[in-house]
C-alpha cells in the first residue's frame, strides 16, 4: 500500500459542510450506530471503511434522511448541513436529499431512456425552464460523469441496456444533475469490474473539486485511493476517523490496524 | 369381470412390483445398498411404473374407443324404416342402450337369469313390465328389432369387456417381467424415474392444451352448421336481434356486442381507478399492519358469487339510478340498465385489478424507489414516474384478464342490464350481452337444427375468439415490457 500517499493531501484549507454529533440509530431494538460523531468537510472525499454489518451504510443513509423510509428506524442526535440540523421538523427531507445526492450500491437505472434518467431530477425539482436548458443539463451531467461520449448516440436508448459500468455513471451523471452539495455513495464500485472501477474512482476524484463525497467501501485500497478523510466503523461505533494517510499508516487504535492489515473483518 | 377388479390387480400387481423390484436391487448388489446406481426405491418404483403405466393407458383408450365401436356395429344392424318411426336414429340407439342396461341390472339383481335375458322375446314376454319391475323405466314398447340390436349389444359389450381385461392384464404382467428382469445393480432406475417424471408433467400440460382445442372444435362444428343454415353476413353484420322460434328470426351480432363492450367498458371505468389506486395505497403507503388487514377485506369481494352481485344490481343499484338519475334527468324509467351492470360488474372487478396490480407494484425492485428518493422526489412523484412506468406491462395485464372478465360475465347482466338488445347510447337503457343470450337461446325446448338454437355456439365461437384475442395481446404486452427491470 504504498501508493497511498500520491493523493495530495491538502485538506486543511476547506470548510466544514456536514456536522454529526452523537448521532445514535435505532433499528427497533437494535442498536445499530452507537454515538458518533464525523466532520465532513466541503470538497473533500471522505471514506467510510469497516466489516460488515458496522453501520457504515446506516450512518451514510443518516445523512440524506433515506433512513426516513424504513417505519422502525429511529435516528438521535444532530446532523447539520451548512449549520443547520436536517431533523430539524422545518426542513422537508425532500428538498434535503435534492441537496444530498445519492448513488447506490447496484446500478438502479429507472426502466427509462437515458435522457430521462439524467432529466429525472431537474424536471421534479424544476431546474430548467425550457428543453434547450434541460438538453444542456443532461449533457453537462453526463460529460461530468464521463458518460457522454459513450452515450450521446444513444440518449433515447432505455438505461437499462447499458454495460454495469455505464449504468453506475449514468446513476452517477442522474445524482449530479439535481446539484447536490454532498454526494453519497453507498459502495458504488461493488458491483463493477475492475475497469469500470478504475472509471469510477477516477470520476470520484474529479468530483471533488466542486463537491463533498462521502463513499462507503469495502476495499480499503479504494478507500486509500480516493479520499482524504477515512472513518474507521466496528460494530456500530466510530473507532477512529482522521486523514486517510494517518488512518492507513499510523493508526492511533489498535482495531484499526489490525482490521487494515487483515486480523479482523 | 368389473372394471373396479381388473383396476384392483393392476395397482396390486404394481405393488408387488415395487416390493419385487426393491429386493432384486439389493440382492445383485449383495446387499450392500451404496453399491447400487440408484436408492433402492427407484428400483421398486421402475417396476411398478411399467406394470401400472402401460396397463393403464391401454385400459383407457380403450375404454374410449369400445363404445365407439360397438355404436357403429349395432347402428348398421337397425333399418331405416326403424329410425324413420323413432325420429332420429340418436334415439333408437338411446333405446337399444336402455334396454340392454336394464337387462344387465335385471340379472344382476337377480330378476332375471343369463339364459332367461337371452331367450327373451317380444311377442312371448312383455319387457317393459319386466324392466320396469328393475327400476328400469322405458319410453315404449320394444320392437323386435330393438331387443335384437340390444341383445347384440350385450354381447358385444361383454366380449370387448372380457378382452379388455385380458389385454389388460397380461400387458400388466409383462411389463412387470420386462422390469423385473431388467433391474440390476447397474441399472440407472433414478434416471429413468426422472424420465417417466417428465412425461407425466408434459401429459398434464398437453391435457389443458388439449382441452382448449377440443373445445373449439365443438363450437366449430356447431357454428359450421349454424352458418350453413343463417348467411354470415347477416350475423355479423345485421343489426337486428329479434329470434322467433316459428322461423325468419333476425340474428344479428351488432347489438349483444355492443351491449357486451358498453358494459365492459363502464365496468372497467369503474374498476380501473378504484383498484389501481387500492392497490397503489397498499402497496406504497400503507404500515405493515393496515394492509395485513385491508388486502383481505378487498379480497372478499372476490369471493362473493357473481349471482349474489346480481341480486345487488336488481334490488339496490338499479332503483337507486332510476330514482337519482335516470327518471329526474329524463334518460329513461328502467331500472334495468347498462348502467346498473356495469357499475355492479366494475365492484365485483375492483379486486382483481387490485390484487394483481398490488403484487406487480411489490415486485417493483426496492432500489427504483431508493433512487427516486434519493433524488429528491415525494412518494406520489415515485409512483407516477418511476413505480407505475415499471409495473404498467403488468398492470395493463391485470386490466386486459379483467376485461376478458367483464365480457364472459352473464348473471349480473341478466339481473342488471335486462335481457332486451338493443342498439342504443343511452346508459340507462336496457341492454343485454352476447352470453345472456346464450343462456337464453339454450333454455327451454330447444330444437338442435334450428338456427334459433345453433346462434349460441357462433354466439360462443365469437366470444372466445374475442377473449381468446385479449388474453394473447394481454401476454403479448407483458412479455414485450417484462425485461426492463431485471
Amino acid at each position: 500500500m504504498n501508493d497511498m500517499r500520491v493523493v495530495e493531501r491538502d485538506v486543511d484549507i476547506n470548510e466544514l459542510k456536514m456536522k454529526a454529533r452523537d448521532v445514535d440509530v435505532f433499528y427497533g431494538d437494535i442498536h445499530a450506530i452507537k454515538n458518533v460523531d464525523v466532520d465532513i468537510e466541503d470538497k473533500t472525499v471522505t471514506a467510510f471503511i469497516g466489516p460488515s454489518g458496522c453501520g457504515k451504510s446506516t450512518f451514510l443513509r443518516c445523512l440524506n434522511r433515506m433512513n426516513d423510509t424504513i417505519d422502525i428506524c429511529r435516528v438521535t442526535g444532530t446532523i447539520t448541513l451548512d449549520n443547520e440540523d436536517i431533523y430539524d421538523p422545518k426542513v422537508d427531507p425532500v428538498q434535503l436529499r435534492a441537496k444530498v445526492g445519492m448513488v447506490f450500491q447496484k446500478p438502479n437505472p429507472f426502466p427509462k431512456s437515458i435522457y430521462d434518467n439524467v432529466a429525472y431530477g431537474p424536471r421534479i425539482h424544476g431546474l430548467s425552464s425550457n428543453k434547450a436548458d434541460l438538453d444542456q443539463i443532461v449533457e453537462r451531467s453526463l460529460r461530468r460523469a464521463a458518460l457522454w461520449n459513450e452515450a450521446k448516440d444513444r440518449l433515447n436508448e432505455p438505461g437499462t441496456g447499458l454495460s454495469g459500468g455505464q449504468q453506475q455513471r449514468l446513476c452517477i451523471a442522474r445524482a449530479v444533475a439535481t446539484n447536490p452539495e454532498v454526494l453519497l455513495m453507498d459502495e458504488p464500485c461493488s458491483a463493477l469490474d475492475p475497469i469500470a472501477t478504475a472509471q469510477v474512482e477516477e470520476l470520484i476524484d474529479e468530483l471533488r473539486s466542486q463537491y463533498s463525497v462521502v463513499i462507503v467501501t469495502h476495499s480499503m485500497q479504494q478507500a486509500a485511493r480516493v479520499s482524504q478523510k477515512t472513518a474507521f466503523f466496528h460494530l456500530g461505533e466510530l473507532v477512529e476517523f482522521g486523514e486517510t494517510g494517518h488512518i492507513f499508516t499510523n493508526p492511533d487504535d489498535p482495531r484499526t490496524e489490525s482490521y487494515i492489515t487483515g486480523r479482523i473483518g | 369381470m368389473p372394471l373396479l377388479w381388473t383396476l384392483t390387480i393392476v395397482l396390486l400387481l404394481g405393488a408387488a412390483g415395487y416390493v419385487l423390484g426393491r429386493r432384486r436391487a439389493i440382492a445383485s448388489a449383495g446387499g450392500d445398498v451404496r453399491l447400487l446406481h440408484s436408492l433402492p426405491g427407484y428400483y421398486g418404483t421402475n417396476v411398478a411404473m411399467f406394470t401400472i403405466v402401460p396397463a393403464l393407458l391401454v385400459l383407457s383408450v380403450w375404454m374410449l374407443i369400445q363404445p365407439m365401436i360397438i355404436q357403429s356395429q349395432i347402428t348398421a344392424m337397425i333399418s331405416d324404416s326403424a329410425i324413420e318411426a323413432a325420429g332420429s336414429r340418436d334415439l333408437v340407439m338411446t333405446d337399444v342402450r336402455r334396454v340392454a342396461n336394464g337387462l344387465d341390472s335385471a340379472i344382476a339383481e337377480g330378476g332375471l337369469t343369463e339364459d332367461e335375458a337371452r331367450a327373451l322375446r317380444t311377442d312371448s314376454s312383455d319387457i317393459r313390465a319386466r324392466l320396469a319391475e328393475t327400476g328400469v323405466a322405458l319410453g315404449g314398447d320394444v320392437t323386435p328389432e330393438v331387443l335384437n340390436a340390444a341383445q347384440q349389444y350385450r354381447t358385444l359389450s361383454r366380449t370387448g369387456n372380457l378382452l379388455l381385461s385380458a389385454t389388460v392384464l397380461v400387458l400388466a404382467g409383462l411389463g412387470l417381467g420386462y422390469a423385473y428382469s431388467r433391474t440390476h445393480q447397474e441399472f440407472r432406475a433414478r434416471n429413468a424415474v426422472e424420465r417417466a417424471i417428465l412425461s407425466i408433467l408434459m401429459l398434464a400440460s398437453t391435457i389443458a392444451i388439449l382441452t382448449t382445442v377440443g373445445i373449439v372444435f365443438s363450437m366449430l362444428f356447431e357454428t359450421f352448421n349454424f352458418f350453413q343454415l343463417y348467411p354470415w353476413q347477416d350475423f355479423f353484420f345485421g343489426l337486428e336481434w329479434r329470434p322467433s322460434f316459428e322461423g325468419g328470426s333476425d340474428l344479428g351480432l351488432i347489438p349483444l356486442l355492443w351491449g357486451t363492450i358498453y358494459i365492459s367498458i363502464i365496468a372497467l371505468l369503474v374498476s380501473v381507478p378504484i383498484g389501481l389506486f387500492a392497490a397503489i395505497y397498499m402497496a406504497e403507503y400503507s404500515s405493515k399492519r393496515t394492509r395485513s388487514i385491508v388486502k383481505p377485506l378487498i379480497e372478499v369481494l372476490a369471493g362473493i358469487p357473481t349471482i349474489v352481485y346480481g341480486l345487488f344490481a336488481l334490488i339496490t343499484v338499479g332503483p337507486m339510478l332510476r330514482d337519482y338519475f335516470a327518471e329526474p334527468l329524463g334518460l329513461g324509467t328502467s331500472s334495468s340498465s347498462v348502467m346498473t351492470a356495469g357499475i355492479v360488474m366494475g365492484i365485483m372487478l375492483i379486486p382483481f385489478i387490485s390484487s394483481l396490480s398490488d403484487d406487480i407494484i411489490n415486485a417493483v425492485p426496492q432500489s427504483l424507489r431508493d433512487g427516486s428518493y434519493g433524488l429528491g422526489a415525494t412518494q406520489s412523484e415515485t409512483v407516477k414516474q418511476v413505480i407505475l412506468p415499471a409495473a404498467l406491462p403488468g398492470i395493463v395485464g391485470a386490466v386486459l384478464l379483467a376485461a376478458s372478465r367483464a365480457i364472459g360475465e352473464t348473471m349480473i347482466v341478466v339481473l342488471g342490464a335486462g335481457a332486451a338488445a338493443r342498439l342504443d347510447l343511452n346508459p340507462f337503457e336496457a341492454m343485454t350481452t352476447v352470453t345472456v343470450k346464450i343462456v337464453g337461446q339454450l333454455t327451454g325446448d330447444t330444437d338442435f337444427s334450428s338456427p334459433e338454437a345453433l346462434v349460441a355456439f357462433a354466439l360462443g365461437l365469437t366470444l372466445f375468439v374475442i377473449t381468446l384475442g385479449l388474453n394473447v395481446f394481454a401476454l403479448y404486452i407483458v412479455r414485450k415490457y417484462r425485461e426492463q427491470y431485471e
